[in-house]
């Protein structure tokens, strides 16, 4: 059998394992995108005067202990985000975005714009598909945030390229989510009815049961431009109204 | 008269050891709060000690039509800042789309300035401008970028102590651009006539949500 460890390194030089074939494609990032594809779903919607992000935290079995550990992130006061694949890949995009954000507010001392902590977080993924020695991430992100732009809804994927969206879905059954999404959307949707909108696009993918405690929802608001993650007690009386 | 010309040469050739590496070109700014705009405005002199070697040495440039910064002490670190600072708020407009607002300004100027912090760069600046509601903004820093923001005036240069007295003793809140130029004008002129190594002349910018009116005055050429 032969060794299949990748290995780019010529002496000093250290190569992209990441390469392009005859066809045009970067297969590592298509291998990426299938590995995003594989992974729990995650949504957005934006509204007129906010922004709702949720996404599907069923743990694996009624051992797990702790439901203390949050998917969706903060970056900025004002900017939140989730994702769809490998969860530890995740943690390092939040490292690297939440430190970029204070680097900035030491800069200015003003906090980062939404479309900013987004263009830093599509450098980082773009530079793993372009060094030596390291394979893309294997997650894509959305990010939501609130600044002096509006509200603003921005999806970040392994290649490093971002787009900004009124309403999307990433991750298991995406396209059927995105269907929902597109038949529900209106541009002057209000922030209580997208939280609605993305709890009943979750529910529809959803295995089992979907309680206020296997999923997870945040929101930035116009009033006050907080990113928050909702209480699970918040999240309940979305789903009674919702039922 | 043979000896008074190799006299002359030798005080030129001679940098006197207790003057402030700040006060070797001499030059002075004060910014001023109105009624929904501000103003600021240099004084013209650029010398070497005591021999003036310009008298179109500006002080204060333009970051926005919005934000204007006023800049003493070594000429040389005054044109290199400045640069800096263009090239900056060059970049920031690029990636974000947007001119950078007074209150960040000020804050990257500080932390521009603190970086050198063991090397400093000898100028002292002045922020002047108008923020997203046209409020007044203005901010002083010391060479290492220790920040003031005031709310009536800021100074700076080789004469603080008359700009301070003058600006003291002019001022009043909410000025309209018309008196605010007039109180601008007579505060620097007066203060820079009493010191020798500001002055030959001034120029003052008015900045209002309208736009900007820009003076050059004439004063004393000594």
């Amino acid at each position: 059998l032969k060794s299949t460890t990748a290995t780019s390194i010529m002496g000093d030089m250290n190569f992209s394992l990441t390469t392009f074939n005859k066809t045009g494609k970067l297969m590592q990032i298509e291998y990426a995108l299938v590995r995003v594809q594989q992974g729990k779903m995650a949504l957005g919607i934006k509204a007129k005067n906010g922004v709702v992000i949720a996404t599907d935290r069923k743990v694996s079995s009624v051992l797990v202990d702790s439901n203390e550990y949050q998917k969706i992130q903060s970056i900025t006061p004002t900017t939140g985000i989730v994702y769809a694949g490998m969860g530890p890949d995740f943690r390092v995009i939040v490292r690297n975005a939440r430190k970029a954000a204070q680097k900035y507010y030491l800069t200015y001392r003003e906090i980062q714009p939404v479309s900013q902590v987004v263009k830093e977080s599509a450098l980082l993924m773009q530079e793993y598909t372009q060094s030596g020695g390291v394979r893309p991430f294997g997650v894509s992100c959305l990010v939501a945030g609130y600044d002096d732009d509006g509200p603003q809804l921005f999806q970040v994927d392994p290649s490093g390229s971002s787009f900004g969206w009124k309403a999307t879905a990433i991750g298991k059954n995406y396209v059927n989510a995105k269907n929902f999404l597109e038949r529900r959307y209106d541009d002057e949707v209000e922030l209580d009815d997208a939280v609605h909108i993305a709890l009943l696009t979750l529910r529809e993918s959803f295995e089992g049961q979907m309680d206020e405690n296997n999923v997870e929802v945040g929101i930035v608001t116009a009033e006050d431009r907080i990113f928050r993650i909702l209480t699970p007690a918040e999240v309940k009386d979305y789903l009674d109204e919702a039922n | 008269n043979k000896t008074s010309f190799r006299y002359y040469y030798y005080i030129n050739y001679l940098y006197l050891p207790n003057m402030s590496i700040l006060e070797y070109n001499g030059g002075a700014v004060i910014a001023m709060a109105g009624k929904n705009c501000v103003g600021i405005c240099s004084d013209l002199r650029l010398g070497a000690q005591f021999q003036t070697v310009s008298r179109d040495f500006k002080k204060v440039f333009k970051v926005t039509d919005k934000l204007y910064v006023g800049l003493t002490g070594l000429a040389t670190d005054i044109l290199s800042v400045d640069q800096l600072l263009q090239f900056r708020c060059n970049m920031y407009k690029l990636r974000e789309n947007r001119e950078i607002k007074p209150e960040a300004f000020s804050a990257l100027l500080s932390t521009l300035l603190y970086e050198k912090r063991f090397g400093p760069w000898f100028c002292e600046p002045v922020v002047a401008g108008l923020t997203a509601d046209n409020k007044p903004f203005l901010s002083g820093m010391d060479l290492i970028g220790a920040p003031v923001f005031g709310s009536d005036f800021v100074v700076s240069g080789t004469c603080t102590a008359n700009l301070h007295g003058m600006c003291e003793s002019l001022y009043r809140p909410d000025m309209e651009p018309e008196e605010l130029f007039e109180v601008l004008a007579q505060c620097l002129l007066a203060a820079v006539d009493r010191d020798a190594i500001s002055g030959w002349g001034a120029l003052v910018h008015i900045i209002t949500p309208e736009g900007v009116i820009t003076k050059k005055l004439r004063s004393r050429q000594d």
